[in-house]
């Protein structure tokens, strides 16, 4: 399946053919296309030009013109790149040297924490751990009993208090995975703008009373061109070490992701596809380079490069 | 960072006495759109007009030329039908006025519920809320709280029950008490899960069965930080539930929520009302011109 992308980039060098030196000028019209689809796919607008500016300059540098088929050998540059900028080393939750561990969720509202917080703790028990949730989300109607639900569900047991107050929540439920040797403790916090400059306030405060091992960032897939505001502000206040994203199981092509990656340097962690408690899966750089680029199969086509 | 009002009124200086707009300003017209979500084809249509309109009445000074920028934008916000109003005052046509509300997932389908109601609260109408979220983790609770906020009865057979059952046992119930607004929630779905969608075309169905003309409003909830995502979920929702109407959350941040722009010319649907915070207070009824200033607003 060649779609969209890829055969206007083919039509595009077609119309070159010809020419035997790449310009500026000639390639523009690729450049253009590029942009377009990292636009149509929620790039952010500034990063989007940086992108297209970095593959355009790769392109002079290699003259795809004289290559057999320069649109692939465009689309493999485009391709490349991306993959490289979403990607980096794989890596993994931190743990406590000395357990418990603290994994504190973080994000806008809605984003999908609750949810998450579920499924990581259904995750790490199926690694062998025993982990403990903490509903620190004291404001959304009901939040602490969804979170019940969810737990019940994998059988984790979740620690709240009467009282409205979500640093004493977490710090509490230290004490209680500490007395109660879970290894793990997973704090959901309220969804948050990050304007709100009171509860961006509370999610430091929180972060210092039980300082995390790993603090993630949830953040759906579908969002436009505001991610990289909310991810920039929310790593100025808790600094997180990691992104999580979730709804993929839509059809969005997720180019928040690669905004944020640009904005705050963070790696995706965990990507959530789905409502129920197993859909959390690995982050693969290559797949989500794709995907954004709205292409079905990119490695075939790369590949004749 | 360059401050949007500035971009007007160099949008200005940089036409007057011209037959076209230069590619300088284009390039700061295409840079505050898109960044506000409006999408490439949308401001692509918008530049266009702008061309057009600056090629017939060439010497424009700056003021008009702004106004021309906010008229072409505000034109392609639909306007409201006079037979669905938004206010929550007005006389409905239909008594019970059935409203379902529909979205993908955490959008803010139960918040913007709990706030409507407590808005028809206020302008003195019956009001009846329906779980038919019987799927979401803790979703009846959520609402059973809202309706205690909002001070208006709700009609709920729990977790798990059939939100067919649910949304017609309500319109039912609505119908009995006399109730003058039902408000219908339902779970989040994405709109490219064909099994979820045809459930939402069920219980639009079975309203029909108590009330012919329910529901009489279809209300999409559009999250205002969705990106270019949230047309093609306006596309699925009309298509399997027939949307009447927009209503757009989370106002209250950075995001523009410039999508809705081209959502509603497409689809040709207004956009009825915003959500602007986590309290029943914060909705309001949607304005076209102060929407469109706030396209303009300085980026914080
Ligand atoms: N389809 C799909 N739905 C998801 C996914 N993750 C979460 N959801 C749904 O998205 C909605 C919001 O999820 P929550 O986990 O409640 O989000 P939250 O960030 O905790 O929300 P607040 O606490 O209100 O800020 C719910 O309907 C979830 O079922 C996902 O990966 N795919
Ligand atoms: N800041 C802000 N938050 C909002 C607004 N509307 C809703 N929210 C928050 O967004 C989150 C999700 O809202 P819900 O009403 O549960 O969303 P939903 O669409 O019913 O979610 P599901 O039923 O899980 O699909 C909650 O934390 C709400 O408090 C708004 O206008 N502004
Ligand atoms: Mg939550
Ligand atoms: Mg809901």
């Amino acid at each position: 399946m060649f779609d969209d992308l890829s055969s206007k980039l083919q039509s595009t060098f077609k119309s070159l053919s010809g020419q035997s030196k790449i310009t500026d000028l000639n390639i523009a019209e690729a450049v253009r296309e590029i942009r377009r689809a990292l636009l149509d796919a929620d790039v952010n607008y500034e990063v989007a030009r940086e992108f297209t500016k970095k593959v355009k300059d790769q392109a002079l540098e290699q003259d795809v013109l004289t290559s057999v088929s320069p649109g692939q050998l465009f689309t493999k540059i485009v391709y490349d790149e991306l993959t490289q900028v979403l990607g980096g080393q794989k890596e993994e939750i931190r743990f406590a040297s000395t357990p418990p561990s603290v994994i504190l969720i973080a994000g806008l509202q809605g984003s999908g924490k609750t949810t998450f917080t579920g499924k990581l703790a259904k995750y790490l028990k199926s690694k062998g751990r025993n982990p403990v949730l903490a509903a620190a989300d004291v404001y959304r109607p009901a939040a602490i009993e969804q979170l019940k639900t969810l737990a019940e569900q994998i059988k984790v047991p979740v620690y709240s208090i009467e009282e409205k107050n979500a640093v004493r929540t977490a710090k509490e439920a230290l004490q209680f995975a500490r007395s109660n040797a879970h290894d793990v403790l997973i704090i959901d916090t309220a969804g948050r703008l990050h304007v709100d400059e009171k509860m961006m306030a509370e999610v430091s405060e929180i972060k210092k009373a039980v300082q995390p091992n790993e603090i993630l960032f949830v953040v759906d897939s579908m969002t436009g061109q505001d991610a990289v505001n909310t991810a920039r502000e929310f790593d100025k206040t808790i600094d997180f070490d990691g992104v999580v994203l979730t709804k993929l199981d839509g059809d969005t092509r997720g180019g928040a992701a690669l905004s944020i990656r640009n904005v705050v340097e963070k790696p995706i962690k965990f990507i959530s596809m789905g409502e129920k408690m197993d859909s959390l899966t690995p982050f693969y750089p290559d797949r989500m380079a794709q995907r954004i680029l709205g292409m079905g199969d990119v490695i075939s086509l790369v590949e004749k490069a | 960072e360059k401050s949007r009002t500035g971009l007007l009124s160099k949008l200005g200086k940089a036409v007057i006495g011209k037959d076209t707009v230069d590619d300088e300003v284009l390039d700061d017209l295409e840079e505050v759109l898109i960044t506000s979500d409006v999408g490439v084809a949308t401001t692509l249509k918008i530049i266009r007009r702008i061309e057009a309109r600056v090629k017939k009445d060439k010497y424009l000074n700056t003021s008009e030329l702004q106004q021309i920028l906010r008229e072409e934008i505000i034109a392609l916000l639909r306007e409201n039908d006079t037979d669905k109003p938004a206010e929550f005052g007005a006389e409905t046509p239909a008594k019970p006025h059935v409203i379902m509300v529909v979205g993908v997932n955490g959008v803010g389908k139960t918040t913007t519920i709990g706030k409507l109601a407590w808005h028809y609260r206020q302008a003195d109408k019956n009001v009846l809320l329906g779980a038919a979220d019987t799927f979401r983790a803790a979703a009846v609770n959520q609402l059973t709280i809202w309706s205690e906020r909002a001070g208006v009865p709700i009609v709920q057979q729990g977790q798990n029950a059939d939100p067919a059952a649910v949304a017609y046992d309500t319109v039912a119930s609505a119908k009995k008490r006399g109730a003058d607004v039902v408000l219908i929630d339902t779970a989040g779905r994405l709109h490219n899960k064909k099994g979820l969608m045809d459930e939402l075309s069920k219980i639009k169905r079975v309203m029909s069965k108590v009330v012919p003309e329910a529901p009489h409003e279809v209300l999409l909830v559009l999250d205002a930080s969705t990106g270019q995502n949230a047309m093609q979920q306006a596309k699925a929702f009309t298509q399997a539930v027939d949307i009447t109407g927009l209503a757009l959350t989370k106002l209250d941040g950075t995001a523009k929520g410039g999508i809705v722009i081209g959502i509603s010319s497409e689809l040709n649907v207004p956009v009825k009302y915003i959500g602007v915070g986590e309290q029943a207070a914060d909705l309001q009824v949607f304005d076209r011109v102060s929407f469109v200033n706030a396209l303009f607003d300085k980026t914080p």
